[in-house]
């Protein structure tokens, strides 16, 4: 056994760090934490320039070929440095399901304008009345000759506003058991028919509720066989699942630190020497470490050809639950001043904390809700029996 | 970073396990209560050289790392076989590490005497509640400005206090026995420190390994056990809460390696990782244990079932130890200093 991240990812880490250095600044931090949107193009770009959209992708692609410890090294960056990457990554995730599953077309259309930071793709999964169960979507496609029209709403369109297309499961079979009957398609964001309308959340990030009327799609840029969407969809899944939260807490954890060792409390003493803030800022990074790990060996099991399941299940499931916890314990920390917002001169670590803590809430729900992580964890790390009822009941 | 084990690790780890696989069942625990000691068990671990083994090669022993032990020690845990491994390698390997002074009683350790380490400093001449003081034939502790070791005969040694985890903790008068001094001053402080130390990264893996097995006996429980027409693991409140635990255990694992491969690698946050593991592992094995006994209903209250058994050595291995949020304040003094040390 080696816990070293190793060489190439510490000298990748530097080089990344370099870049942000350049990269993201002030303004790029400010413009996403103002607007909710958080996405920035001129980053992304830059980010593209430097082969990062594509660190992780062969060479025929252009790509810098890393293995999964440099690419967690590039992740940790960004989070520390609280890179505006939800579009970004979003794009990169359906570049690579499109590299297994796209058409000849698809491919050499989409993804190179998606690693050369030239477009973005939205998520269209979520529905009004559907989310965890992502298969009961009701947004329907009719074929129409070499063309399929598109009518529904979608939920959650995140950076919908922002996007050239919306990668969206839709039912294209209303005879089958509700997983069979599903397509996956790229949608185009300029197409005739499409409304988007805002949604501002708790969190300060902005999403939103998208509506789709007699849109109408050519077949080119349907993904996948027609009902064969929800094998397209647990390609996507792969790609999405083990992500991890640790990074934001590591940040917080040590934009606090520095808070605790720069002021005073009311005797005098720097924060720091307070048992109190002692113990929570020693529990948080115990947390933050076991967290860690629980990421680097969905890393290691990447490494050596495999693909992670219920252990990127475990590393969403445990990062996020203790991301919000560590939140929540942080502003308990830091007593009345813990609620003042970014923006306040009196605001501990800047109000990050308060901030970070109405962020860390959607982290539990979106990606797959912890709930959801659980289940998957009971069922195929544990063995016990499915406890949701069967599609042939449902739809019988 | 390559988070596999080496061949020789999986060797020697299924060895163990086979061992107690065959030949340490909840019967044999059980049978062993209150003392927590079965001295043929033991002797049969001593010969297939379990404490030996941790001991460095030069000073006659198989020479294995921190790790290596730790890995051996999560086997151990999984199997709450009546034995003192982790006291008897411990204190092993710190009487190498002392040097001249300990080497003959290292000798007879490697030759199978049992050799136990006081937790905290003796005060007034005795140390109290040490682990395995009821059946070792060397105690070390801290005295004063001494580490010293005590020899007790068959016939001196301590009887053991009654105890959460039915472990042969005892307290020791160091005036009884033949003391004699392995350190002073700075030297000893340091070697007592680092054996704490590895006691500490060692219980935590030992605590991964109860857990796991907690865990195990749950699982086949709740797909044994039915009301309501259905195996109670079928209900999401079962099964999320032991998701959780699974997940814990998991986490606690890895950090507990990376603890005790810190401090082989001399790591700067070795002292840190180790005592972070070990709270984060007696979290885990105390919650899971704690799952696992409830959701057997009643019946994880009868003593008839295994289950109790690892409920309260999971509290007991890590409370011998010391309150976790005073641990936790070691972790800060590691992290950030030592109050109004700047």
């Amino acid at each position: 056994m080696d816990f070293r991240m190793g060489e190439k990812s510490d000298e990748f880490a530097k080089e990344v760090a370099d870049f942000l250095d350049e990269h993201l600044t002030e303004e790029v931090v400010m413009e996403a934490h103002e607007t909710g949107t958080v996405h920035n193009w001129g980053f992304y770009k830059a980010m593209a320039d430097a082969g990062y959209t594509r660190a992780a992708w062969p060479k025929e692609f252009g790509g810098q070929e890393r293995d999964p410890f440099e690419m967690a090294a590039l992740s940790d960056q960004l989070n520390l440095r609280h890179a505006p990457t939800d579009g970004s990554s979003v794009t990169l995730m359906i570049c690579s399901t499109l590299r297994h599953v796209g058409t000849p077309e698809q491919q050499a259309d989409i993804i190179p304008r998606g690693l050369n930071g030239e477009i973005l793709i939205c998520l269209g999964y979520s529905e009004p009345d559907s989310g965890s169960d992502a298969a009961a979507a009701a947004t329907r496609a009719d074929r129409d000759g070499d063309e399929w029209v598109i009518n529904g709403q979608k939920m959650f369109t995140t950076l919908a506003h922002e996007a050239d297309y919306v990668f969206m499961l839709t039912r294209t079979n209303h005879d089958v058991p509700k997983h069979k009957g599903l397509t996956m398609f790229l949608v185009p964001m300029d197409a005739e028919g499409i409304e988007i309308q805002p949604v501002h959340t708790m969190g300060g990030e902005r999403t939103n509720i998208t509506f789709y009327n007699d849109v109408k799609v050519p077949d080119a840029l349907r993904v996948g066989d027609v009902d064969a969407g929800w094998g397209v969809m647990r390609v996507a899944l792969t790609f999405e699942r083990g992500g991890s939260m640790m990074g934001q807490s590591v940040r917080l954890v040590r934009l606090v630190e520095e808070w605790a060792k720069e002021n005073l409390a009311p005797n005098g003493r720097p924060w720091i020497e307070d048992p109190l803030v002692r113990e929570r800022l020693a529990r948080a990074n115990m947390l933050n470490n076991a967290g860690a790990l629980l990421g680097l060996r969905s890393a290691d099991l990447f490494n050596r050809g495999e693909l992670p399941g219920v252990e990127g299940s475990m590393s969403k499931l445990f990062s996020s639950e203790k991301f919000l916890a560590i939140c929540e314990d942080l502003v308990d920390m830091l007593g009345p001043e813990g609620v003042l917002q970014h923006g306040e001169d009196d605001a501990p670590s800047a109000g990050w904390v308060e901030h970070a803590m109405r962020h860390a809430v959607v982290t539990t729900i979106y990606g797959g809700t912890s709930e959801i992580q659980r289940g998957i964890i009971a069922e195929h790390g544990l063995g016990l029996p499915r406890t949701r009822k069967s599609d042939r009941a449902r739809n019988s | 970073m390559d988070l596999s084990l080496t061949e020789d690790q999986q060797t020697i780890t299924e060895l163990f396990a086979s061992f107690f696989a065959k030949e340490c069942d909840g019967e044999f625990v059980r049978e062993a209560e209150p003392l927590g000691h079965h001295d043929e068990l033991w002797a049969k671990l001593i010969e297939m050289g379990m404490v030996s083994m941790g001991v460095p090669a030069d000073a006659g022993g198989g020479g294995l790392g921190l790790l290596d032990l730790a890995l051996v020690a999560e086997v151990y845990g999984s199997s709450i076989a009546p034995v003192p491994f982790v006291e008897a390698v411990v204190a092993a390997r710190l009487l190498a590490a002392v040097g001249s002074s300990g080497s003959e009683l290292l000798a007879s350790v490697v030759d199978g005497s049992t050799a136990t380490i006081a937790l905290r400093p003796a005060v007034d001449r005795s140390a109290r509640l040490v682990p395995a003081a009821a059946v070792a034939d060397i105690v070390i502790a801290l005295d004063g400005d001494e580490l010293v070791a005590v020899s007790q005969g068959a016939s001196n040694r301590p009887t053991a206090v009654k105890n959460l985890g039915s472990g042969p903790v005892a307290n020791v008068d160091l005036t009884l026995s033949a003391r004699q001094v392995l350190a002073v001053g700075n030297e000893a402080q340091q070697l007592y420190a680092t054996a704490l130390l590895e006691w500490k990264a060692l219980t935590a893996s030992a605590l991964v390994g109860l857990g796991r097995e907690a865990l195990r006996i749950g699982l086949q429980y709740v797909m044994e056990r039915h009301q309501f027409g259905v195996p109670i693991g079928s209900f999401q409140s079962v099964q999320h809460r032991f998701a959780d635990d699974a997940t814990a255990l998991d986490a606690a694992g890895l950090l507990a390696r990376k603890a005790a491969w810190s401090v082989d690698e001399g790591e700067p946050d070795a002292v840190a990782l180790v005592s972070q593991g070990f709270i984060f592992a007696s979290e885990g094995a105390q919650r899971t244990a704690g799952d696992s006994l409830h959701f057997h209903g009643g019946y994880g209250f009868m003593l008839e079932y295994d289950i109790q058994l690892y409920y309260r050595r999971a509290k007991a291995w890590s409370i011998i130890w010391d309150d976790p949020r005073r641990e936790l304040a070691r972790v800060a003094d590691a992290l950030y200093g030592p109050v109004g040390a700047a």
